[in-house]
Formats: C-alpha cells, structure tokens, sequence
C-alpha cells in the first residue's frame, strides 16, 4: 500500500506543528502557503502563552482551573472536552516549545518567567520578550526546515488554495491550488486535507490582522459543503494603534506588566497627559473592575473603553477616538526587557517613546473565535481520544481544521495567550488521528485516476479566465473592499442593533453585485496580484454574510457579542428584600437565556451561497455555564443566589463533575 | 514630493504645499495634497525594466505600503495611463514578518515602517522604490528570496531535538543567556543585510529549454552553495551554537561556515548591521563566529 500524502494548508503555528507531527509520523506532507511559512500571521502574536506551571501549581492552580477559566472568559460556548484536552496539554507544550529552543524570558534561577494575563488571577503566561508568537512560529519552521532537509515535507510557498477535491463518497481527496508566481493550477492529490489558514480579519478592512487573513481558503472550504461555526464571533481587541493601512496591535502585555489605561475627567484635556494629576484622571477599568482591574478579558475591556469615548464623551481626542494606556510608571528597564518589541512598534509607527510618554490606544477587530466547524472524539475521563479520526475533522471526511481557522477552543470570547496554545495543540493533537483517516479511504488518492482532479482544475481554470476577462467593468474591488470593511465594522464589532444588521446584510449582496462588475486592471498571466485579490475579495462575501445572519439571529449577549437591546443589566434595589426579589429574578432571566442561546452557530452555505444557519447544543458536561458577572451591579447579590439554586441542584442528584467553586468574578 | 494640484514646481522643503485651485468651494477644507513616486517596473525575470511615475493623494502618517496600496487601487501612471498595478510583497505591516524589503530612496528598508513624512524630508522631489537588486526580480518590486532561506539549511539552523514528544522542559538557562540570545532570534528574514553586503552577490539562473524542474532546482542549490551564506545566517549559526541543546552539532555548524561561500568571504564591510531594521549585532555575531572557526580549525589540527 503507497504511503499517506497529506496537504496541510497554511504555515503559521497550527499548520507548522502539523506538519512537523506528521512528518515525524513518517507522512509525507506538501505544505502551502501564501506566503514564506515564516512570514504567517503568527509572528504578529506578542503577549505569550498560557499554561498551568510549577509555580502557579503551588499557588493552587491546576489544569482545570485552566479549563474553567477559558469556558468562563468564554462565556460557556465552547464543547467542553477539546478545552479540557488542550488546558490538559499546556504544561507539556510550553515544555516543548521551550526544548525547540524558543527563547522565554527567563528569572534570575535560570527557570522560565511567567506574566499574567486576562480573565484569570494567575501567572501562567510564558513568554519571550513581546514576541512570544514570532519566536514560536520560528522554532516550529526550524523543525520544519529539518523535515524538508529530509525530504518529508515539500513546501509550496506562494501558493493558493483554491477548492478541496471530493470523491463521490463526498471524502476530501485533496485539492486544486495555484501557483502566485507563473499563475499554474495543479491539483495536489491528499489522503488528508488540513486547512490551518487562520482568521478573516480583512472582511473589517483595517484590523490588527495581516494582509494574508482575508479568510479565502475557509470560504472555499465553505462554498464547498464544509460547515462554519459561530461565525458572529469575533473579537474586538481592547489596545490597538489606529494607523491608515493597519490597527498594529499593543499586547495585552502591556497591561499585565502593569499599563493603566485611563482618560482625563475633563473631556479633550488639552494638557501633556504627563501634567495632568492623578485627581483628575479617570482609570475606569480599575474604578469599575477592582479584582481584575485592567486586566479584565477582552470584550469586557472593548465595551468600556468604546463606551467611555462614545457614550461619555471622554476620548483623549476631539476628532479621533482614543484612550491611554500608561505604562511610563514601569522602570525603563523593566520596559526593555519584557515589552521591547511592541514598544519599539509603538515608537517606530508614532513617533512617539511610550516609556516617556502615553501611549493613545482604541479597540481593533483581532481573533475570530468562530471556524469551520470540527468534530472531535469525547473520552471516558471528560477529554478527548487520541489518535480518533475525528478530531479536528470538519463535516467533510478527510477534510480538517486547526488554529484559528477552526471554531473549538475560544467560545464567545478568547482569553490572552491561549490562541498560541490553541494553534500549536491542535496541531500536534490532530496528526495521530489524521493519519487514521488516511489509512481508512482505502485505495490513496495519488492512485485515483486524474478525473477525479480534472473537473476542479477546469472549474478553477474557468473561473480565473472569467476574472481576467472582466476588463471592462466599472468597479474597483480595492474600494469595494473598503466600502466592505467600512461596513462590517461599523454594524458587527463591538455594539450590535438588529436593524442595523439586517440593512448590513442587504448591503452586503448588493456590495456582492457589483463584485461582479469589477474590472481587473492586470489581465496578465504573471504574478497577478490584482486578480488574485479580486478572487479572494469575491469569496468575503459569504463570510460577511454569515457572520451578520449569525449575529442578527442571536438576540442575547454573549462574549464578544453584545446586543445593548438585550443586555441583562444589573439590579439596583436597596431594599434587601427588593434586592433579594430581583436577583431572583435575574438567575431566572439567565436560565431561560442560557436554554434558548447557549448553541453552537452552525452555517452551512445553501445554494446560491447564503447562509443557512442551525443551532447544536454545546457539550457542558464537565462545568455547569454559571452567569459571567465582571463588575455587574448587584454580582454579589445574583451570586449569593445562584449558589443557592447550584446547591440544591447538587442535593437533587443533579451533581456536575468538578469542583462547583464560583470563579468569583464580581470583584 | 507632496504638491497640490496646480502646483508651480517649487518645493519647501518636502512640507506639503497648498494650493488655491483645489479647495472645491469650501474655504476651510484641506486642499488634495500629493505625493510624487516613481517605481522601477519590470513586467518578468529576464525582462527589461522601466520607470514608471505616479501621483498619490497625500495622508497624514502614511507610509510606504499606503503608497502601493492606492497604486493599485488607482491603477493610473501619472500621465493618465491605465497601468496594471505595482506588484510587491506585504504581510504583517509590523515590521516583523520581513516580507516588504525594497529600496527606498535607494536605501534597503522595509516598507511598511517607511513613513512618508520623513522620505519627504530626504527628498522632497520624488520618492523613489526600486525592488531589491541581490535577488531576481519576479515581478516589479517582488524579488525571490529563496536563497535567504536555503542558507539557514546550509548552516543547520535549528536544535536538533530528539523530537516532539514529551520529555519535560529545556534546558535552564540563565538570564544573561536569554538576553544575549533574543535579539538574534528576532531575526525577520527580510534580507536587508544581504542586500547592503558588498560581498553577497546575485545569483540567477534560468531554467533551460530540456531541463526538468528537479535538475534545475539541483543546479540553483549548488550555485547557492557555491554563494557566500549571508551575515543573517552566521548570526543564526551563532544563535543556535550558543544553546545547550543547540551547540550539540556546533561543529556541523562550523563545517559550513569554513566551507566555500563561507565566513571567510566576509570582507567586513559592516553595512549589514547599519541596515539591520531589528538592530541585531550582526557584526558580533560575525566576530564570534569567526573567532569560533579559528579555534575549530586548530582544534581539528590538534585532533587529527
């Protein structure tokens, strides 16, 4: 029988940790990529890495604190078991990392230093320097490099995925891509698809995400028959720097070295931040989050700082919406040597020295927390089953998703620094079980006959004639990507109304329409960049839809999703008795919700290309969802409350494995 | 250089000038501003090159990716021509994926951390991008860089781990080592100081008529191993033998950089660590290097 041959999609964290399982394996992998597999979107991670560590170990936390916090940061919507699995593999991945030589900061001992970060109380980030992602990424190309020394891996860099390859059984067996450079189709016979090509930043325009995370290759899977899940999630980073052609993220390091964000009480202060006294200054996530203070989780930090520009007026500057982040109280050399990269990217892009003077930040639009839907094999302990085909695959047999481009790990919202941890498990998880996959198709793809290749490539083939022919249209697809991003940031970030998402999705068509006019400027047949963004700018609009049809469906608020018309504010009464009713009244509130809303988003596209969306129950089987109460007014109340119904629900024989500790989020 | 509309030639020292002719009725808007480039074009490898000249409408903080970003988008020479766009390389546009190396006023830089503003304060005139010229031209500013990467093979750019199961943590290691280590490990790959270094030369070759893809790629390895490796592959040799784990096959890296194309070609010329846009100690990396070589060398004699 002629050895497994699978394509892996993608070369940041989640496709580099594949291939080198895979290749280690004794499988034969083609890996590609848009660009250089160094060059992925991961580089761009800064902040670090998350695991459960001996020290965090005697401060009484363990990997199912890890679990809790992430379903908790979560907002519950993600299936429980692929989380506990992946909190479970922390310790032994930052190990690994750290044996590939990944230079993480070290204490005086010799032993890896830890920071924290968002939505927990521990220390378990791991990281080098604010680079954490670039120096991942590189270890893993290193290995990979290795592997291709060896002959195991060949890469295919500036290529582009185009359509997955099904046989009639509907099993992936392979794909048709395109060579960038001379503009060839080749069909790449796999026994194993794994697409791991990261997020869809670009359908917002201007994000912190690179120009590769257009979402392209997802679409294509997509429009192919595979499903997307919870695709209205997407996550609004709290810290950017607002620039013409990029938002450049600032790491949630920057508060987890002790950044304070804060505006002036005196709306457009004109002052030099640095003369402005601390009477007069408003640090509005610690007056209003005194637990966690800065380091709320993500869409909680969002919503206040938009809140407090929009709704109150407070923006340090009159034309431009902006707050501080104020890290010049932090020694400079502490500054140096744990944040040096993103200051200097500060520093590079402003002109102005962070360690001097305040640095002017607003939210960006950053992770998508929704995927191509996967499946994944539940174990008898609450985990996952190693080596089970499963994992990872999405609806259509053999073909996978890892990384970001999947929608398992992060719910409504994701954590900080358990997106390095989410991609490079995945990765390295899934090898075991994708192999099993290969060997039960029977007979290998390169063994099938061309045929099955034949109408794809002819498909794709006319498909770009029809691009390149399109010379006299009268639309630019560079402004109707513009127009498109304007769009979606404006209705599907941090606030969302219905109606405003209803008039998006029309939009969206008709934005789609005249997609189909727009004239390529280069109908040339030689690194045709302008074709080649065409065709990718023409596969957002599924994406875009889906997302605005997910969001207008789910009238509740969830993690990153929030809707202000049905938001479940907090209780207000004195009166003890009052106050007892309305908190009452509330856990019943949140009951009903959770009945109604707490599903996995599934999309499945129809034909003609809507969306057709369905809702699966999520698997919570490991931790009962419990009622996500940062800085609510009244928490304490709704807590005192909800213990109670936990406990006589536990009485009743109705017990939840683990421990049925409250998280104690109301500060 | 940035100039409005009806401009009359003068400049002012690359501050944007105003003009009365573009203020569209209203007295208080800006007037359209823009900025000149000209962009040295070439349509394939083995092609001639020409200059072709644009006109962009100026923004406050754009740099030099918003520049090709609206070429494209305009798809017009400055005369009125319809021009295919501009092809080039980007990603992160953070300067830390290494992707948009091109000469800029002919400076090797990345382009995306190229603010106009201050290339006006150089030349006011015109900016001027040119694709880097140690590599073959793919397309207009897009250059192939393959070589870069293949040298990180030559020298055996990684730590040779058993593999990836689990086996506890690394390796400690301390503070100072860290330290002295992460600056080289932030090393992008964009090939600035291959381009400023007198002694890395391009390398091209074309595929001939009867010679399939398998013998041509033999033939390009073997000419980039003839090549001199690069100052950003010493100081990852340099890395790496600097690691517990890493130093176990410091010799094999050693090998490599005495052999042909390699550190005995640098003529320290010191450009690579003047151009470096991550600020790596090339230039230590280079003495150290050099000092290790001379010590392996005698140790081989002393061992024989």
């Amino acid at each position: 029988m002629a050895q497994p041959r699978v394509l892996v999609i993608g070369g940041g964290l989640a496709g580099l940790s594949a291939t080198m399982r895979l290749a280690e394996l004794g499988v034969q992998v083609d890996l590609v990529s848009l660009v250089p597999v160094k060059r992925s979107h991961s580089v761009c991670a800064q902040g670090g890495i998350n695991s459960v560590n001996s020290l965090t170990r005697q401060q009484g936390d363990n990997e199912w604190k890890h679990f809790d916090d992430t379903v908790y940061g979560g907002d519950f919507l993600q299936h429980q078991p692929p989380v506990k699995e992946m909190a479970d593999w922390g310790p032994r991945i930052v190990d690994l990392m750290d044996r590939l030589g990944v230079p993480f900061n070290r204490t005086p001992e010799g032993f890896r230093d830890q920071r924290r970060f968002g939505g927990t109380l521990f220390k378990r980030t791991a990281f080098a320097g604010a680079t954490t992602g670039q120096q991942l990424l590189y270890s893993l190309d290193e290995q990979v490099r290795r592997w291709e020394v060896e002959g195991k891996v060949k890469k295919w860099e500036f290529w582009d995925f185009l359509e997955p390859v099904l046989d009639d059984a509907g099993r992936c067996r392979g794909a048709i891509c395109q060579d960038l450079v001379t503009m060839q189709f080749r069909a790449f016979p796999a026994d194993a698809v794994i697409i791991a090509t990261g997020g869809c930043g670009l359908l917002f325009g201007r994000s912190t995400m690179s120009m590769v995370c257009n979402g392209s290759a997802v679409s294509r899977a997509y429009r192919a028959g595979a499903w997307y899940g919870n695709g209205e999630f997407i996550q609004v980073h709290p810290t950017a720097i607002p620039g013409a052609d990029k938002l450049r993220l600032m790491s949630e390091s920057a508060r987890g070295e002790g950044g304070r964000v804060w505006v002036p009480k005196t709306p457009h202060d004109p002052r030099d931040p640095r003369d402005i006294p601390e009477s007069e200054r408003s640090y509005f996530l610690e007056e209003r989050y005194p637990k966690y203070g800065n380091l709320v989780p993500r869409d909680i930090a969002t919503r206040e700082i938009f809140d407090i520009c929009t709704n109150e007026g407070l923006s340090v500057e009159k034309d431009r919406l902006c707050v501080y982040l104020d890290l010049t109280h932090v020694p400079r050399e502490t500054l140096d040597r744990k944040l040096g990269g993103i200051l200097e990217i500060y520093e590079k892009f402003q002109g102005v020295d962070p360690r001097v003077v305040p640095m002017k930040i607003f939210p960006a639009v950053h992770y998508s927390m929704g995927g191509l839907w996967v499946d994944y094999e539940k174990s008898s302990t609450g985990g996952l089953v190693e080596g089970s085909p499963r994992n990872q695959q999405t609806n259509i047999p053999g073909l996978y998703a890892i990384g970001e481009c999947d929608y398992q790990y992060h719910g409504a919202n994701r954590l900080g620094a358990n997106s390095l941890l989410s991609c490079i498990f995945s990765g390295l998880f899934c090898a075991p079980g994708v192999i099993a996959s290969c060997d039960s198709g029977g007979k290998k793809a390169a063994e099938e006959s061309s045929r099955l290749f034949d109408s794809g490539l002819r498909r794709e083939e006319e498909r770009h004639r029809a691009l390149l022919v399109r010379t006299a249209g009268d639309e630019n697809p560079y402004d109707l990507h513009q127009q498109l991003g304007n769009l979606m940031t404006r209705v599907a970030t941090v606030v969302r109304r219905n109606d405003q998402l209803a008039a998006a999705y029309a939009e969206v068509c008709s934005l789609e329409e005249r997609w189909r006019r727009c004239a390529v400027s280069d109908s040339g047949n030689w690194t045709n960049q302008n074709v080649v963004f065409t065709k990718s700018l023409g596969d957002m609009f599924p994406l875009a839809k889906l997302v605005l049809k997910g969001a207008l469906q789910r009238d509740e608020c969830r993690g990153a999703h929030y809707k202000p018309d049905f938001a479940m504010p907090g209780i207000h009464a004195t009166d003890p008795v009052e106050k007892r009713r309305e908190a009452e009244a509330w856990c019943d509130r949140f009951e009903a919700n959770t009945r109604r809303w707490l599903k996995s988003t599934v999309a499945a596209c129809g034909p003609g290309g809507e969306p057709e969306i369905s809702y699966q129950d999520v698997d919570t089987s490991l931790t009962p969802p419990r009622p996500r109460l940062y800085g609510l007014v009244g928490g304490e109340e709704i807590e005192d409350v909800w213990k109670e119904r936990q406990n006589a629900a536990t009485v009743g024989g109705n017990a939840h494995k683990g421990p049925a500790a409250f998280a104690g989020a109301t500060g | 250089m940035i100039r409005s509309v009806e401009s009359t030639g003068h400049h002012d020292g690359g501050q944007p000038s105003q003009s009365p002719a573009d203020h569209g009725g209203n007295g208080h808007s800006a007037p359209q501003r823009f900025v000149r480039v000209r962009i040295l074009r070439q349509d394939a490898p083995g092609e001639e090159s020409y200059w072709e000249r644009f006109e962009i409408p100026y923004v406050a903080n754009m740099n030099v990716i918003s520049i090709l970003q609206q070429v494209a988008a305009q798809a017009k020479s400055r005369d009125g021509r319809r021009v295919a766009p501009v092809a080039w390389d980007c990603n992160c546009l953070e300067e830390v994926c290494g992707s948009c190396t091109m000469l800029i006023n002919g400076r090797t830089r990345m382009a995306c951390s190229a603010l106009v503003d201050r290339l006006l304060d150089e030349s006011a005139d015109e900016i001027e991008l040119r694709p880097m010229s140690k590599f073959p031209v793919v397309r207009d500013l897009v250059v192939d860089r393959g070589r870069l990467f293949h040298s990180l093979e030559r020298v055996k750019a990684w730590v040779p781990v058993d593999d990836s199961y689990d086996h506890g943590p690394g390796p400690r290691i301390s503070p100072e080592n860290q330290e002295d280590a992460y600056p080289l490990a932030t090393c992008i790959s964009c090939g600035c100081c291959l381009e400023a270094c007198p002694q890395f030369t391009k390398i091209e070759l074309v595929r001939r008529e009867d010679e399939s893809a398998d013998d041509f790629e033999a033939r390009r390895t073997a000419a980039f191993d003839a090549g001199f490796v690069g100052a950003h592959a010493i100081s990852q040799a340099m890395l790496f033998n600097g690691h517990p784990t890493g130093k176990m096959i410091a010799d094999e890296r050693l090998t490599a950089l005495t052999a042909q194309g390699g550190i005995q070609m640098c003529g320290n010329a010191q450009n690579c660590v003047a151009v470096c846009p991550k600020s790596i100690p090339l230039t230590r990396s280079i003495a150290r290097a050099g000092r290790a070589a001379t010590v392996w060398a005698i140790r081989k004699i002393f061992d024989r």
